[in-house]
């Protein structure tokens, strides 16, 4: 036990892990403490990702982090007994929690504060490096900003991976009296959950991002399109946002510098397109979520008709430490044209499960293996949907692709914004590929035809193949209205739902074909 | 109360999206005689307003029972046996998905992700998400709240 002082315990507060009961675990803690006359300081942190482990509780001891987990709430007592407060031993103890194989073999660079503080103590931030990056932003002229941004080879994390330097420049050098920082946090990839723990457990360093952002390019005013789905983040971010605004971080003169951001959350309602950026700036302006043609291009001409910066949550979170360390140490990370980390999210049917940021370039298995651990079931893996419902299933044989966009890209498949949801040998790939056109006809915003007629007529003609009708024609059918979606949609949406019922066409056919009755 | 919400958001920028919320919020769910009062504040057609209210699959328009359950029906829940868990759920609560159960007390609706991939399957039941639900604890969490 620390001599005389108090003990820093540590239950995340963030949806996961508060989903599997961590409230009731900190509240058993606080009244064990308190009917054993023990002193202790309850720091509801975010999570580390580990969510396998989840309801994770830390203790710290002369300085070093000991872990425990899972823990519930009728665990505590033993805790206690076990004299955990001191970091003894318990059937659940993990050690320092730094050496946990886990996270000791990532690269934790966007998500270096995640799980480690107190998401809403600007002191905790700003002791872990927060606002260095603003700090180093506001001495730059504008197009040095957008320099170093581009130079750090970040590209758009949200799934479609453009160059995020470009598209600042293009906003930089666009005319217009008022401009627009505006974050795409409309997670809507199932498998996905990096943007919703940045906010939950990191919110400041997506708010400097965006200010680093709006003074890099002159915009004045900032939104985040925030999911109906993730109240507790929409919690956090607007709490944080005030508690920036007070520090004078946010408002008419941020840190000192005379320059104006102003900051706001704007809560989707929703509809899975308006992740699409077209859309979601309609939403923002108050309209059905309808996608726009392009061009014009949103930098160009984008919220309420001004050139507009649209970015992903990680992609902004990615700011600060890239401006605060330079472009050279963030680009050293990755390989080919994919640098950086990548922050990869290991979902379903997986044994441990959460989130994993490293530099590209390892390898599907090396994910689904080292760091996953196999299936949640025991279950040999039989496939695996990279980059959410519009992404294509993965095959066993194509787990030696590296993560990266381009390798991703070779083998007619994406990383999109870094899910990977894992099923076992029990999968009706059938079933998926019919609910890859089922989703989409429930999402399509109606405006192109090969969406909104194609996706009704996929689940048919999927139906159709399942129930034995004339089998080798409706598959020569769904082939060709994959093309016709891919080729004709207006967005991602459409020309992407393809993707996994063609994955299963090709890669795993005897799941696509009549059912015995 | 539904005019002097229109009125407080009226000023804002692309005001719509905000003030509907703060309708359901307030009355949970967004009532036919709200589109003509919105419609008038906000100087957009009733077509306009009623477009809006119908694209999204979270505003409402009828009134909820008690509480809402939102039922994950997302691939990573898929992995885990969201099927099956739907197919317990509407069994168990008698109603099928966007219905109230009879004693008012539950509205079921289908959601597409909430972030809780890793520990699939995953319902949420008013703001609160809970993971790794087995129609075993499906019957429990339905039971206690």
């Amino acid at each position: 036990m620390n001599k005389g002082g108090t003990v820093k315990v540590f239950v995340p507060r963030d949806t996961t892990s508060r989903s599997l009961g961590a409230d009731d675990v900190a509240k058993a803690i606080e009244g064990m403490a308190a009917s054993r006359g023990n002193s202790i300081t309850l720091v509801r942190n975010g999570s580390r990702g580990l969510y396998w482990l989840e309801p994770l509780i830390e203790v710290e001891v002369d300085g070093v982090r000991y872990a425990y987990g899972p823990i519930a709430s009728s665990d505590v007592g033993g805790l206690f007994d076990a004299n955990f407060l001191s970091a003894g031993d318990h059937p659940f103890g993990l050690g320092p929690t730094e050496h946990i194989p886990y996270l000791a073999e990532q690269d934790r660079l966007t998500f270096s504060r995640v799980g480690i503080i107190d998401p809403l103590s600007l002191d905790d931030y700003q002791a872990h490096g927060g606002y260095e990056g603003l700090a180093k932003a506001v001495e730059l002229e504008c197009d040095q900003i957008v320099e170093i941004v581009t130079e750090s080879g970040l590209r758009g994390r949200g799934g479609a991976a453009f160059p995020t330097g470009i598209k600042w420049s293009t906003v930089l050098s666009a005319e217009g009296l008022q401009k627009y920082v505006t974050c795409n946090a409309d997670e809507g990839d199932s498998g996905t959950f990096a943007d919703r723990m940045i906010m939950e457990s990191d919110p400041f360093v997506l708010i400097e991002g965006m200010t680093i952002a709006g003074i890099a390019v002159g915009a004045t005013e900032g939104y985040v399109y925030l999911r109906t789905e993730y109240p507790l983040a929409i919690q956090i971010m607007n709490d944080a946002i005030g508690i920036a605004e007070s520090a004078g971080l946010l408002g008419e003169n941020v840190m000192d510098s005379g320059k104006t951001f102003h900051l706001e959350v704007r809560e989707a309602a929703g509809a899975y397109i308006c992740g699409e950026e077209t859309s979601m700036l309609e939403s923002l302006e108050g309209k059905r979520g309808v996608i726009r043609y392009r061009p014009p291009l949103p930098a160009i001409k984008g919220l309420f008709g001004a050139p507009t910066i649209v970015n992903n949550v990680i992609t902004l979170a990615s700011v600060p430490i890239i401006l605060a360390r330079g472009a050279k140490f963030y680009q050293n990370y990755g390989t080919g044209r994919s640098r950086g980390t990548l922050t990869v999210q290991l979902a379903g049917n997986v044994k441990r499960g959460g989130l994993v940021e490293i530099g590209f370039g390892k390898t599907l298995r090396e994910l689904l293996e080292d760091f996953g651990g196999g299936s949640a079931t025991g279950k040999p893996i039989r496939a695996v949907q990279a980059g959410g419902p519009l992404g294509a299933y993965v095959h066993p044989s194509q787990f030696d692709t590296p993560l990266d966009y381009e390798a991703f890209a070779d083998v007619g498949a994406m990383i999109g914004h870094g899910g990977l949801v894992v099923f076992d040998e029990t999968v009706d790939m059938g079933e998926q590929a019919r609910f890859a056109m089922e989703f989409c006809a429930i999402e399509s915003c109606g405006k192109c035809t090969p969406c909104r007629i194609g996706a009704v007529r996929g689940v048919e003609v999927i139906d159709r193949i399942l129930g034995g009708v004339d089998e080798p024609g409706n598959l020569v059918l769904l082939r060709e209205l994959c093309d016709t979606m891919v080729v004709g949609s207006l967005c991602a949406l459409g020309g992407m739902a393809p993707f996994p019922v063609l994955s299963v066409m090709n890669h795993f056919p005897e799941d696509l074909r009549a059912r015995g009755s | 109360m539904i005019l002097e919400i229109a009125e407080r958001h009226a000023s804002r920028p692309g005001p719509l999206l905000p003030l509907l919320h703060a309708i359901q919020d307030e009355m949970g769910f967004i009532p036919s005689r709200a589109v003509p009062i919105v419609a008038e504040v906000l100087n957009l057609s009733r077509a306009e307003v009623h477009g809006v209210i119908s694209f999204y699959h979270l505003l409402r328009e009828t009134p909820p029972g008690r509480q809402i359950l939102y039922l994950c029906r997302a691939e990573a829940c898929q992995a885990m046996g969201a099927r099956d868990l739907e197919r317990h759920a509407k069994e168990k609560l008698g109603v099928d998905f966007h219905e109230t159960t009879s004693d008012g007390r539950y509205s079921l609706e289908p959601i597409y992700c909430l972030g809780n991939c890793a520990c699939s399957p995953a319902i949420m039941i008013d703001d609160f998400v809970y993971g790794r639900v087995t129609p075993k604890r499906f019957d429990m969490l339905v039971k206690e709240i």
